[in-house]
């Protein structure tokens, strides 16, 4: 049973689970997918990676940003039976920039309490190592949520 | 082009024809002079050569040269340029799809003599910088595509001859000390004024949407880019005793982290900006911009250097007010007040608080109600003795309504803070050791030190130099919805009053907000122009018990609807971290999915007892029926729907529906 009060200007109501358990008929006006104000998520309607995306925290902006994005369009755009088995070479390149680097991205076998930036990092280098094939879930495991802020970034609908 | 190519195909026969029949037609005649003569003897106005058939066949010949010649020159240059507009195009196209590894060259040899080529390794900023141009070249593809080019070109000769100087001093540049380069670059691409949340936060947007490029920003601080609301919470929680010297905080899954965004080796030095490949970001510290001259495009700072810039941001963000009252105190009173904004006010506060027995803390809003919870709760451990006054009725009391500022009141009251409301300071000053504050009504506090958090003045010492536009209502500078303020500056964070589309004009002094302008005036300086439209949030923590997440206009004159229901111990800000598995709330509430558990609560249909009125729900603050903010309390992850309902500002006929969006009663 909800009750209601109201204290000056201010109303208040109290729900129990019951009373909430029908759905809303609030109506919520559809999203268009291609609103040029609306932040994206990872992609772009237009296919392209959005490299301003908060999910990737500062890895497209960092020292190793370049490398970093030329591996990932390479692996984003791989067209191969697994994916991004021919971007070896630029994950390659990445890994080593990011070698040069160990505070900003600490290598997997660290235990000691990580600096400032991403951990997901390490997977795609892990999984370098451990394979000779550029790892399918790099990419995947290097969406983490944002580093620095409270924002929602994916797109609501 | 291939418009002029096919004129040039039927044109070719149609020469070729005409001259063909013209020197046939003359060496018949020819044969026949004699007939010639008495044959157009009146025929004045043809066009047919004078004087003999000799010079007949050398006037044909003679314009069929000219004529061959011109369509060689002509089908030469038109081939030329058709070659080198697709290798632009084609330049253009793979710079955009996909990041090759070569360095690219753009070249812009148009056929006027105003071709300019940047060359970003070499110390000449006087060269013109076009925003897309990506030149990190070596100086030999250039020098081979000049040789391509004035092959039998005039109009490009001119061109060659800047591309091949500008090759040349590239190379030299290469060859350049380093010691030879100035501590504090004479031009930056990208100068950021300010050295905190929106400033970085911009820095990273430019970074990932131009490819290598230079942005420079500049800090009065000492300190690299840092984020603030630690500062006045999580820090004070850690139990590492050198807290003040590594400003690292363990959250509550035990991920620690440091408060700067990034450690210094992401930075490069201000020195090496011009010349590092791939550009990168450099932190000027210690230094502040003095003036702005605009129509020069460049700033002084304080030690009398200049920088030139192409785009500029301004996020000075804000200094913190202070009482009159306590200004006019004089020095001994002065020295035992902190305005608390900075790392420094953070390490000498806490060195305070263990040494002190009493503090007070001036002002109810947020700032000031986290830290009297942060020192309430060292007052558990220590004698120290935390006292918070402030003239609203209860805490928060600008922001939540009544009936929630007096419950979230006792709970700061329960965290081991005397709070006197309804307290006006009237008088302070030093008296036997202590600090006397005298309220209006005629209480008396004693204390050792005072800590003010009374507001931010945002910092516009810079409008008048530069120009700029400053609002009455709200202070800050004066922006439109993409954040700009005038040619080539915006203003993001603490500092900007800007247009929001939905909302109105307003400014925000929020660590959400400042992120989210620092990143859209990051996008807008490298070409986007976007508005103001992804809602930022904010949220505060008072306690481990109580957490609230808002968005939009959250301010108590507005009506406000609220919808609760009894609170479980799962809804409290320890519960959503730890189930989240993040750290700070910020970090939770990216989680694109909602926390997936779903734990029954049993609940009474019974009208709630005193005291567990207010445990979780969702208060609608209403502007002429349309919802515009949104507090969401002890209810977590659930920032996307309240973004849309905002977005959407529909008048809904019941709240009451709009909250069982919201699943109140899950977890």
């Amino acid at each position: 049973m909800s009750y209601c009060r109201q204290e000056g200007k201010d109303r208040v109501i109290f729900v129990t689970k019951e009373d909430h358990e029908a759905p809303s008929n609030a109506e919520l006006i559809a999203d268009d997918p291609n609103d040029p104000y609306e932040d994206h998520g990872l992609i772009l309607p237009s296919g392209e990676i959005n490299w301003n995306c908060p999910c990737l925290g500062g890895m497209a902006s960092g020292p190793c940003g370049e490398q970093f994005k030329s591996a990932f369009s390479c692996f984003h755009y791989s067209t191969e039976e697994v994916k991004g088995s021919d971007c070896v070479d630029k994950f390659r390149s990445m890994q080593e920039c990011m070698q040069r680097y160990p505070e900003l991205y600490p290598q997997e076998d660290e235990s000691a309490p990580q600096g400032g930036d991403e951990t997901p990092s390490t997977d795609p280098l892990a999984h370098i190592q451990d394979s000779d094939q550029g790892s399918a879930s790099a990419p995947e495991a290097v969406l983490a949520s944002e580093d620095m802020s409270s924002t929602d970034h994916s797109a609501t609908s | 082009m291939l418009k002029c190519r096919a004129l040039w195909q039927k044109l070719a026969p149609l020469a070729r024809a005409s001259s063909t029949l013209c020197r046939h037609n003359v060496k018949r005649k020819g044969l026949r002079c004699d007939n010639m003569v008495t044959v157009f003897p009146k025929a004045q106005m043809s066009s047919g050569a004078p004087g003999s058939g000799g010079d007949n066949l050398m006037y044909i010949l003679f314009v069929g040269a000219a004529c061959l010649g011109g369509g060689i020159y002509t089908y030469r240059s038109l081939s030329e340029d058709k070659k080198r507009y697709q290798n632009r195009l084609a330049e253009i196209n793979s710079r955009e799809q996909k990041f090759p590894k070569q360095p690219l060259v753009t070249q812009q040899t148009e056929s006027t003599a105003e071709s300019v080529q940047e060359t970003s390794e070499g110390p000449k900023p006087a060269l013109q910088s076009e925003p897309i141009a990506v030149t990190e070249q070596p100086p030999v593809p250039s020098v081979e595509s000049s040789e391509h080019v004035p092959v039998a070109e005039v109009t490009t000769t001119v061109s060659a001859e800047p591309m091949s100087t500008s090759a040349a001093e590239s190379a030299a540049a290469m060859e350049a000390p380093v010691d030879a380069l100035p501590e504090i670059p004479a031009h930056a691409p990208y100068l950021l004024i300010g050295g905190g949340t929106a400033s970085f936060a911009a820095a990273r947007s430019i970074r990932a949407r131009d490819p290598g490029a230079r942005v420079l920003i500049v800090s009065d601080e000492s300190d690299l880019p840092y984020m603030r609301p630690p500062l006045s919470k999580e820090l004070w929680f850690s139990d590492d005793p050198n807290v003040t010297d590594t400003l690292r905080f363990k959250q509550w899954n035990g991920k620690e982290r440091s408060i700067y965004f990034q450690p210094p080796s992401f930075y490069v030095s201000p020195q090496e900006l011009p010349r590092v490949e791939n550009g990168g970001v450099a932190v000027l510290t210690g230094k502040k911009v003095v003036h702005v001259d605009v129509r020069g495009n460049k700033v002084r700072l304080n030690d009398d250097s200049e920088i030139s810039y192409d785009k500029c941001l301004v996020a000075t963000g804000g200094t913190p007010r202070n009482l009159q009252v306590i200004e006019r105190a004089g020095e001994e009173v002065q020295k035992r007040t902190t305005l608390f904004r900075k790392i420094e006010d953070f390490r000498s506060l806490e060195k305070i608080s263990r040494e002190v027995k009493s503090v007070t803390i001036i002002g109810g809003g947020f700032l000031g109600s986290e830290l009297a919870c942060a020192m309430g709760r060292r007052s558990n451990e220590s004698s120290l003795e935390v006292i918070q006054i402030f003239p609203e009725k209860g805490n928060m009391g600008k922001v939540l309504p009544e009936y929630l500022s007096n419950w979230t009141t006792e709970k700061v009251t329960k965290e081991g803070v005397n709070v006197m409301t309804e307290a006006v300071v009237k008088n302070v000053s030093y008296q036997d050791g202590k600090v006397v504050i005298k309220l209006k009504d005629g209480r008396v506090v004693k204390t050792d030190h005072i800590v003010a958090a009374v507001g931010l003045e945002p910092n516009v010492e810079l409008a008048k130099s530069a120009g700029l536009e400053v609002d009455s209502d709200f202070g800050g500078y004066r922006v439109n919805a993409e954040l700009q303020a005038r040619a080539n500056i915006w203003v993001a964070g603490d500092a900007a009053c800007f247009y929001d589309i939905r909302l109105g004009r307003r400014r925000v002094e929020h660590h959400d907000h400042a992120v989210v302008s620092g990143r859209l005036a990051g996008e807008n300086m490298t070409g986007a122009n976007k508005p103001y439209w992804h809602q930022s949030m904010f949220w505060s923590d008072l306690g481990p018990d109580v957490g609230y997440e808002a968005i939009g206009i959250v301010d108590s004159s507005l009506p406000t609807v609220g919808v609760f229901a009894k609170a479980t111990a799962k809804d409290t800000p320890k519960a959503a971290t730890e189930q989240s598995g993040t750290g700070i709330r910020s970090e939770s509430e990216t989680e694109a999915v909602a926390s997936s558990e779903v734990t029954p609560v049993a609940a009474a249909p019974r009208e709630p007892q005193q005291g567990e009125e207010y445990g979780k729900g969702v208060i609608f603050y209403l502007r002429d029926k349309v919802v515009v903010g949104i507090i969401l309390w002890n209810v977590f992850n659930r920032m996307p729907i309240a973004r849309k309902i905002i977005k959407d500002g529909e008048e809904h006929a019941d709240l009451n529906e709009v909250a069982k969006l919201f699943n109140i009663h899950e977890d």
